[in-house]
């Protein structure tokens, strides 16, 4: 049996980064989806980055922006007595800017269906900008919201690239299950290695599963 | 500022038009705005609602200034007293239609409770769709919820922006009443964006008429209707005449009113919103007047108007002519073709029959 630590060290980032990213996302989602700003398509375009470049690039990018002799890094170091890089606070940051665009576009199209039509109802029936939003679109996108929050969270469990460049592999601290997975192959360790990717290949299929069971069927009423 | 007026200056570019009104409306009863489509209707009912913004001038609801942009003054649409009722009802469809009431409450103006659930819930017959989800409703059921949930707001005005466009004929067979008696019961004042004289002449007090985002006549039903005839606003605006006289009773079992008109008698189909005494205002299409020089026996008209023709308009390119025939002090339209004045040797001055079938009414209360 190999040492499952790494599961749920991948679990704890991959459930940090969601719920940061869904304090994140949602108004960056929003805004992308109800402006009218010139500055929408570069937004777009640089939210969307993380999908086609390679981890490594990030990783790379990432390195130079958070290691301790950089302003942010040593800032944080002089904050908190720790770095930044190879720990587990430097690979949620990462994590973060990895999975953005799995949050920000699903949540993006489920505001753009709300439309304007039902906001300017809310507003008629004396619901301000805010309360509006909380007690119409976040309800009305509420699929959109499941469907991000599960794909952001298994596209974290999921990485490999960013994770090795930016965290290394500290037990504890950095050796997620793709890490772990990796070096168990690298020792020759065929046994411990098919376990976890077997472990990994079943949740990352029943996230999918639910993700287009929720799509297609799902229909949400509350209230 | 009066204030019990609506005052409006507003200027706005809107797609293709300018929209440029002038306009003071009292605060009592039910404004229809009316005119073509694209005429700016509903961009009017928008910038009062407070869903978009003018480009220059000023809305005032009595004291209260809404928008004033020369003084940066802008109250955000759910800051405003006004309730509003789309075209496509716009339900929230993940609440039920109690939710969707709940809603509308719980953000009512604070002050006293001028629209209470149980008299709106039972004026509009909502109890048996309280627990029904939106889309299960027919059109008519969804903007019967709509109305109530904007009465539910406590409103100091109503928008209604032509709740009825979006429903085939029965539908708005069964709304109609049900628009008619509650706005009448609960005497709140509205604007009414459409373009059906039908709906017009049944539901308004007076009219705001717009023809390419400008308003080219505002007073009493009557009045602007027979400026309308000179001018008609739409190509196939239908000619006609309206009638005001007094609802003497109800015939409930033959399902008839029957109103005075300057000493005679019309049958109409009835309406249970009236009650005798009542005004009542009828727009008789000229098509539907048929005229006759002896009383007519045994024929199955029972709306026989004595009166006498004032003036015959007749052009060589039609086939038609148009008469007015004084009833009363009220005139009457009649379309007959040209063939049909010939053969009767009908004249001005002369004493004649105007014969109305009951069911061709557009009929309102005033």
């Amino acid at each position: 049996m190999p040492d499952l630590g790494p599961l749920w060290l991948s679990l704890q980032l991959a459930a940090i980064t969601t719920v940061i990213l869904l304090a994140l996302g949602t108004p960056l989602a929003w805004w992308l989806a109800r402006t009218r700003s010139g500055l929408k398509p570069a937004i777009e375009a640089l939210t969307a980055l993380p999908l086609i470049l390679p981890p490594t690039v990030i990783g790379f990018y990432l390195l130079i922006l958070l290691n301790p002799t950089s302003p942010i890094g040593r800032f944080w170091l002089t904050l908190t007595g720790d770095t930044l890089t190879f720990s587990f606070t430097g690979l949620v940051v990462a994590s973060v800017v990895y999975s953005l665009p799995f949050m920000v576009q699903p949540l993006q199209s489920a505001f753009e269906s709300v439309g304007r039509a039902p906001l300017e109802a809310a507003a008629s029936l004396g619901a301000s900008p805010l309360d509006a939003f909380f007690s119409v679109a976040a309800p009305l996108s509420i699929r959109g919201f499941l469907t991000a929050s599960i794909l952001s969270f298994a596209h974290t469990i999921g990485e490999f690239g960013v994770v090795l460049m930016v965290g290394g592999s500290i037990p504890g601290q950095t050796r997620v299950i793709s890490i772990a997975i990796f070096e168990q192959v690298e020792s020759l360790q065929y046994q411990d290695a098919h376990i976890l990717s077997g472990l990994l290949i079943a949740f990352s299929f029943a996230t999918l599963l639910l993700v287009y069971s929720l799509n297609r069927r799902f229909r949400i009423h509350v209230g | 500022m009066s204030d019990d007026r609506l005052c409006l200056q507003l200027r706005a570019r809107r797609g293709g038009f300018d929209l440029d009104i002038e306009a003071e409306i009292p605060l009592a009863g039910i404004t229809a705005v009316f005119g073509p489509s694209g005429s700016g209707k509903t961009s009017l009912l928008r910038l009062v609602a407070g869903l978009d913004r003018p480009d220059e001038g000023r809305i005032a609801m009595g004291d209260t200034v809404w928008v004033d942009r020369a003084r940066h003054v802008f109250t955000p649409s759910h800051q405003r007293a006004a309730g509003l009722v789309f075209q496509d009802a716009r339900l929230f469809s993940h609440l039920s239609v109690a939710g969707n009431l709940d809603y509308a409450q719980r953000r009512a103006a604070t002050g006293p409770t001028r629209f209470d659930f149980e008299t709106i819930i039972e004026a509009l017959d909502l109890a048996p769709l309280l627990p029904r989800r939106p889309a299960s409703l027919s059109g008519g059921e969804a903007q019967r919820v709509a109305l109530a949930r904007a009465l539910l707001t406590q409103p100091r005005l109503l928008l209604l922006d032509e709740p009825m466009a979006g429903l085939d004929h029965a539908r708005k067979a069964e709304l109609l009443p049900y628009l008619d008696t509650t706005l009448r019961q609960l005497e709140i004042p509205a604007l009414y964006v459409s373009h059906s004289v039908e709906e017009v002449v049944r539901l308004s007090d007076r009219v705001l008429a717009l023809s390419q985002g400008r308003c080219v006549a505002m007073g009493p039903v009557e009045e602007v209707f027979a400026r309308l005839e000179i001018e008609p606003l739409e190509r196939d605006f239908e000619a006609g005449s309206i009638l005001a006289g007094q609802l003497i009773d109800q015939d409930e079992r033959l399902q008839l009113s029957r109103v005075d008109i300057g000493g005679q008698v019309l049958e109409l189909p009835m309406s249970a919103a009236l009650q005798p005494g009542d005004t009542v205002r009828l727009r008789i299409r000229a098509r539907d007047v048929a005229i006759a020089t002896l009383k007519p026996q045994a024929i199955s008209i029972r709306n026989v108007l004595d009166g006498r023709i004032m003036a015959i308009s007749e052009n060589e390119t039609s086939p038609y002519a148009d008469l007015t025939v004084s009833i009363g002090t009220s005139q009457l339209k009649a379309r007959l073709t040209r063939a049909s004045i010939e053969a009767l040797e009908l004249a001005p001055g002369q004493a004649v029959y105007a014969l109305v079938k009951s069911a061709s009414f557009d009929r309102g209360p005033g």
